[in-house]
């Protein structure tokens, strides 16, 4: 861009010129509202049926669940309208979370003794603490890391929990419950399930035709029976098969049960991604004369388990929600023991079963949540150019 | 290596028919363990099984399982109770997981015979029975001649309806439902003037209701539910006890014996109280039965009477306030009898 000035100069323009701003129509909240909620007359449409949808159902949701809520109570009157034998007026409903409060310490540890309750918290803290630096991807010493998280904590845990040890004293898995079943059968399952799962996924495609045989027999054997069946299973057609002297922990069985229905589950998942590794990848580790497993963990896996993050997520987060089926096996998982505290006469009232699941639901919608938005996470760290 | 492993087999085999072997004589085993491993109702029953924020049950079915380690111990908490739902308590107490089964359970013939259990106690006699709006004025069941009737779809309840209304040559109009909450909420919504279902759940639905007063529970008990403890069958000693832990309550309540008065009537005159106390010089009736001779003053000691049990978990004291109905005792027009205990 040169003109030439009346003295005879030339001027040379050295910077870019700036930008102009967008018209004022095209950005803002205004714009985008105008190109997402009101781009169509079908889509305006759309919006105003949805607005009125939220305006009908929002207030009377956040009146029930905080305005009207009670926050602090020591029983039942507390939430109980007057002809029910409460305090509130007539008519009242409302969320009854002074009832949650009171129950917390049971949802979270079930009947575990209350003198003895120090014990899961502080696994819980164990549990946080080796866990969270684990899934940091900048956090050093990955493989201690690992190690603790993998092998040394479940041991301390089981030592804590169980007692036995130490002068705890024992207390039995049958009084287990809560969260802390939920979370224990789960991560026994995660970190069980995809070990086992690529060693099946490897043995499914393996050359070796008994290995092959066997795999295939196990993962169409547990994939075609549904979970509760495994469960019963495990549970009641064990101990009469087995002497009553010898029968293993009912808890022990209900974690195998749903650690090897997850392998199966996830051995398939990682077929999946074992199948979409184009074969010049298995070839070129072979003319580098990589021994098989050193083909297996240094070339294919690493590209196979990227490719099927959202799969194995998927099946994690299935397997959490699962284990609320233990309760047909009489084990209080969270949703169990949330369920069984409604019979409770201190606390029995027409709004407490709504709010202990809606806790109940919230709890496992935090931790599903947070499963996939780390999964999300990582499949942006680990994107090396298949993202589209 | 293999010898040894082959001896640890057959070691173990060994300790596994012992224990089977044991395991026949449940009185010996559960001195042996030192308490009672009680099957209750895991999801929780209002008044009949619940647990406390701390985790301490209660109940009426948790009464009868303190009253038999009552009687074995003379210590009430030596219980250890396993939670079980509608589905595997049968396995847990054919499988010896458990003592005796205390969870609300119907004694019925097929339970007796093919699942192999023995009942005889009933601590609850449970049945069909009808609530109805007050304002309809109604006192009796066989007044509801033409009223809509609200129930839960696919249940016996539903059935045994239709079966009384035609028994009785009435008409109703059947209000049906899937799920109990649905039920619940049609009738608190006025849908229908009577909802029918087991008694007890009656009373429980009751106190959710908006307007608790507005309803009257009618005394119409059209089916049987009599629930009571179950226990293995072949083991006579075992059901010996854990039914005469039920009926000592009732025989507490018989001769006006209370927690509180246990200790006053030991002192009694009357031979009748003295031998069930345990006061009897030369009785045997403990001992006959396989436990200490003051097990009756334990029990009272522990749980009180039936009567006191029963006002605590479902009656009067509880937010339930079941009426004694078919539950009084015999002398007052219910279905509470004991055998003489002499």
């Amino acid at each position: 861009m040169t003109e030439t000035p009346s003295n005879g100069l030339h001027f040379v323009r050295r910077e870019l010129a700036e930008a102009r701003k967008p018209p004022s129509q095209e950005i803002g909240p205004l714009a985008w509202a105008r190109r997402n909620l009101f781009g169509s007359i079908f889509d305006t449409v759309l919006t105003v049926l949805a607005l009125l949808a939220l305006l009908w159902i929002l207030p009377d949701l956040i009146n029930w669940l905080f305005v009207n809520a009670i926050w602090h109570g020591t029983d039942r009157t507390f939430c109980a309208t007057v002809a029910q034998g409460g305090i509130q007026p007539d008519g009242w409903s409302g969320a009854c979370w002074a009832f949650v409060g009171d129950k917390f310490q049971f949802y979270m540890f079930g009947s575990y003794p209350v003198d003895e309750r120090w014990r899961p918290t502080l696994v819980f803290a164990i549990f946080a603490l080796t866990l969270a630096p684990l899934l940091i991807p900048k956090a050093p010493y990955k493989v201690a890391n690992a190690l603790a998280a993998l092998i040394v904590m479940p041991v301390i845990s089981f030592f804590l929990l169980h007692g036995g040890v130490f002068g705890l004293p024992v207390v039995e898995t049958a009084l287990w419950g809560g969260l802390l079943v939920t979370l224990i059968i789960s991560y026994v399952g995660i970190a069980v399930s995809l070990p086992v799962g690529i060693l099946l996924a490897l043995g499914r495609r393996s050359q070796m035709s008994v290995i092959r045989l066997l795999c295939v027999a196990f993962i169409e054997l547990i994939r075609g029976v549904p979970l509760i069946t495994v469960l019963f299973l495990a549970s009641f057609m064990l101990p009469l098969f087995l002497p009553p002297g010898t029968s293993v922990d009912k808890f022990l069985r209900a974690v195998i049960g749903v650690s090897m229905f997850a392998s199966a589950y996830m051995a398939e998942v990682i077929r999946g991604g074992l199948q979409a590794i184009p074969k010049g990848q298995f070839e070129g580790a072979d003319s580098l004369g990589l021994s098989y497993w050193q083909k297996m963990g240094l070339i294919i896996m690493p590209q196979a388990i990227k490719l099927v993050i959202p799969g194995i997520v998927n099946t994690f987060i299935g397997m959490f929600k699962d284990t609320s089926l233990v309760s047909i096996i009489s084990m209080y998982d969270l949703l169990g023991i949330v369920r069984a505290s409604f019979a409770d006469a201190n606390w029995v009232t027409a709004v407490t079963p709504l709010t202990g699941l809606i806790f109940a639901g919230f709890v496992f919608w935090l931790f599903c949540f947070s499963m996939s938005r780390y999964s999300n996470f990582i499949e942006r760290h680990l994107d090396t150019g298949h993202k589209r | 290596m293999k010898k040894t492993l082959l001896t640890a087999a057959v070691v173990a085999a060994a300790a596994g028919f012992a224990a089977t072997a044991a395991s026949a004589d449940t009185l010996d085993n559960v001195k042996q363990k030192g308490f009672v491993q009680c099957g209750v109702n895991g999801a929780g029953l209002q008044g009949f099984a619940s647990q406390d924020s701390a985790g301490n049950w209660s109940g009426l079915d948790i009464d009868l399982c303190k009253a038999v380690a009552a009687a074995v111990f003379g210590d009430a908490t030596k219980v250890k109770y396993t939670p079980l739902s509608a589905k595997d308590r049968f396995p847990a107490l054919q499988s010896g997981e458990i003592d005796l089964l205390a969870r609300n359970t119907t004694w019925t013939i097929s339970r007796d015979t093919q699942l192999g259990f023995n009942f005889r106690a009933v601590n609850y006699y449970d049945g069909q029975g009808f609530m109805a709006k007050k304002s309809l004025g109604v006192k009796s069941a066989l007044e509801l001649s033409g009223a809509a009737i609200c129930v839960q779809t696919g249940t016996t309840t539903e059935l045994n309806l239709a079966d009384y209304f035609k028994s009785n040559k009435m008409e109703y109009k059947p209000v049906v439902f899937e799920k109990q909450e649905e039920v619940d909420a049609a009738y608190d919504a006025g849908r229908c003037d009577a909802y029918t279902t087991d008694q007890s759940g009656l009373y429980a639905i009751r106190t959710h209701l908006k307007q608790p007063d507005e309803h009257v529970i009618l005394p119409e008990i059209i089916s049987k539910e009599p629930l009571g403890p179950a226990v293995r069958q072949g083991d006579d000693k075992w059901f010996d006890i854990v039914s005469y832990a039920h009926y000592a309550m009732v025989t507490a309540e018989e001769f006006g014996i209370t927690q509180a008065n246990v200790d006053e009537m030991l002192k009694s005159d009357n031979p009748d109280i003295k031998r069930f106390l345990g006061e009897e010089a030369e009785s045997t009736i403990g001992k006959d039965l396989g436990v200490d001779n003051k097990w009756a003053y334990n029990i009272v000691k522990a749980v009180g009477n039936y009567g006191e049990s029963f006002e605590r978990n479902v009656g009067e004291g509880s937010p339930l306030k079941i009426a004694r109905g078919l539950n009084a005792l015999w002398s007052k027009g219910g279905l509470q009898y004991a055998p003489p205990i002499r």
